[in-house]
């Protein structure tokens, strides 16, 4: 496996350093690997995938992209947000085509290139399903209508990593069950290297090759979990006893490590007063 | 059989048409809304008619609507009503735009980086708190009464206000839209350009048309202290001589071309913006 991202000792604090939100983190991600964070909240996964992109900066540690340490958000790595990063004042085939507004991309610039980047906008409104919106606002879309016009946007410029931060978290059941066939498809035909962070264990489960387990309070890799499902995954797997089992291991792993167990003796007191009241 | 029990009765259709008008946040078709509008708008002229007509107040405290309308055609005959109404217009709009000039530029500056805004709103929230009125004294002398010190007066009433509230429409700009552009390699100046200002233009253009209509109070309160024409001196000019028909005239005036102006605005709004009025 070539190591496409390495994370060193990775740590992040805010405030005056009273709030470690990333302890120690170790890991590497192969080359077009699909790797899935879960975690109770507040522990770090989406700051982990944030320092990735290079939105935040760490503390201490690196994290190396080939071998290069991140310094700042760049083309190799896009990401995709749980919403509302599309332009609403642009249609579609416009939102898509962003990038080529920029001047990173307008270097040394060929027709030959203009026209190829036309090509793979159509290609990837081929691939997404977005045909028949493709001159739309996307406040005129649904939800997961939105999210495939973001993935569109992001792979445009063939980003070698693609960074998922809940991308699903706000569509429902269904749509999200079509959005994960889809995104599986996309990293097959891209090669792209995806980091996905979610609250849904399932999900995880489902598209990850590997599920990286996270635990809060100071936030840090609790358990890493080797997916048993085969490659090419269908719905009917998250039925199957592997599956159903694997999800059980992280749940538990999740509870214990989350402290939910204050909230449980309040309700057993709370019900214990319920009782005696009447 | 009784029919009760398929149509409701007319009072039960009333009943029930009235309480569907007040759902919170509801809708109404647009000839209702139309109807409730002209209400709004005729009620109190017909109160006012009704007051002048009645004779409880003195007609030269309480001219009626026809006064009014007559002292407009004699002021537009005879007074150069035309003359007045270009001077204000005019005023307000050099104000205004002079304001808006500076305080867009600046607005996206404080509102797009932390040392701008540390350097210039702190300062820009204490000016704003000065009245804007007691700086007339001190513009007539630095300024003279000529023009300019009409303008100026509109400008410091406006100009202030402006920055404050393009700040904060840039600000609103969602943090999302701004960290997409950064996974997408776009530089700072890029973000500024591509991504904050066509974010905040709606809102910008929505500051603009609020403070407009300061700019009109302030020009009547400039014209009131300092002026020889103009709207505002004419009413000023009206309530020496007693004449209240002019005064109302003059008041009504104002009134109609500031809406005028916000309707313009609003126009703008759609004709710029076709993504926020499709659904």
């Amino acid at each position: 496996m070539n190591t496409k991202i390495s994370i060193e000792s990775a740590g992040k604090t805010f405030g005056d350093g009273n709030i470690i939100a990333l302890q120690d983190v170790n890991l590497a991600i192969g080359s077009n690997e699909f790797v899935t964070f879960v975690g109770a909240s507040g522990c770090g996964k989406s700051t982990l995938l944030r320092c990735i992109g290079g939105l935040e900066t760490l503390s201490s540690g690196s994290i190396n992209v080939d071998g290069v340490p991140v310094s700042g958000p760049g083309v190799d790595r896009a990401m995709v947000f749980q919403h509302y990063s599309l332009y609403p004042w642009l249609s579609v085939i416009d939102n898509i085509k962003f990038t080529r507004l920029l001047q990173i991309n307008r270097e040394d610039i060929t027709s030959a290139d203009v026209e190829t980047a036309s090509g793979r906008a159509d290609a990837l409104i081929d691939l997404m399903g977005l045909n028949h919106v493709r001159d739309a606002y996307p406040n005129q879309l649904s939800g997961g209508m939105q999210q495939r016009v973001a993935i569109a946007r992001a792979l445009l410029p063939r980003p070698q990593i693609l960074l998922m931060d809940e991308p699903f978290g706000a569509l429902d059941a269904q749509t999200r069950e079509v959005m994960h066939d889809m995104i599986l498809h996309v990293s097959k035909l891209e090669k792209t290297t995806i980091v996905f962070v979610t609250h849904d264990v399932e999900e995880a489960i489902y598209l990850g090759q590997r599920v990286v387990v996270m635990a809060p309070r100071p936030g840090r890799i609790d358990s890493i979990c080797q997916v048993v499902l085969p490659a090419q995954r269908n719905q009917d797997m998250k039925l199957s006893p592997e599956f159903v089992q694997q999800k059980k291991a992280i749940l538990t792993r999740i509870r214990e490590t989350a402290g939910m167990h204050t909230d449980l003796e309040l309700l057993e007191r709370m019900t214990r007063q319920a009782e005696a009241d009447q | 059989m009784s029919t009760d029990n398929t149509r409701p009765s007319l009072y039960q259709s009333v009943i029930s048409g009235w309480s569907a008008f007040w759902v919170i946040r509801g809708h109404l078709s647009p000839r209702i809304y139309l109807l409730f509008a002209l209400t709004g708008m005729l009620l109190p002229l017909a109160a006012w008619w009704w007051l002048s007509a009645s004779g409880l107040m003195d007609k030269v405290f309480m001219p009626g609507p026809i006064d009014v309308l007559l002292r407009l055609y004699t002021w537009f005959k005879d007074d150069d009503l035309l003359g007045d109404m270009w001077i204000s217009t005019y005023r307000v709009a050099a104000g205004f735009s002079l304001s808006a000039i500076l305080a867009i530029p600046l607005g996206i500056m404080i509102g797009s980086y932390r040392p701008v805004q540390a350097l210039l709103e702190p300062l820009t929230d204490f000016i704003r708190y000065m009245p804007a009125v007691a700086f007339i004294p001190l513009v007539m002398l630095w300024v003279g009464i000529d023009e300019s010190s009409k303008i100026a007066i509109i400008f410091i009433g406006t100009f202030f206000q402006m920055v404050l509230m393009i700040a904060e429409d840039v600000r609103r700009v969602p943090i999302t839209q701004i960290e997409a552009a950064q996974t997408m390699g776009a530089t700072r100046s890029e973000i500024v350009s591509l991504v904050i200002i066509p974010s905040a233009k709606p809102a910008l253009l929505d500051t603009l048309r609020v403070t407009m209509g300061w700019a009109w109070t302030y020009l009547v309160v400039a014209e009131l202290v300092a002026a020889n024409s103009g709207l505002g001196y004419a009413i000023l000019r009206a309530q020496r001589f007693m004449q209240t028909d002019k005064i109302f005239a003059g008041i009504i005036l104002i009134g109609l071309i500031g809406l005028a102006i916000d309707q313009l605005f609003r126009w703008l709004h759609r004709k710029n913006f076709p993504w926020l009025y499709k659904k």
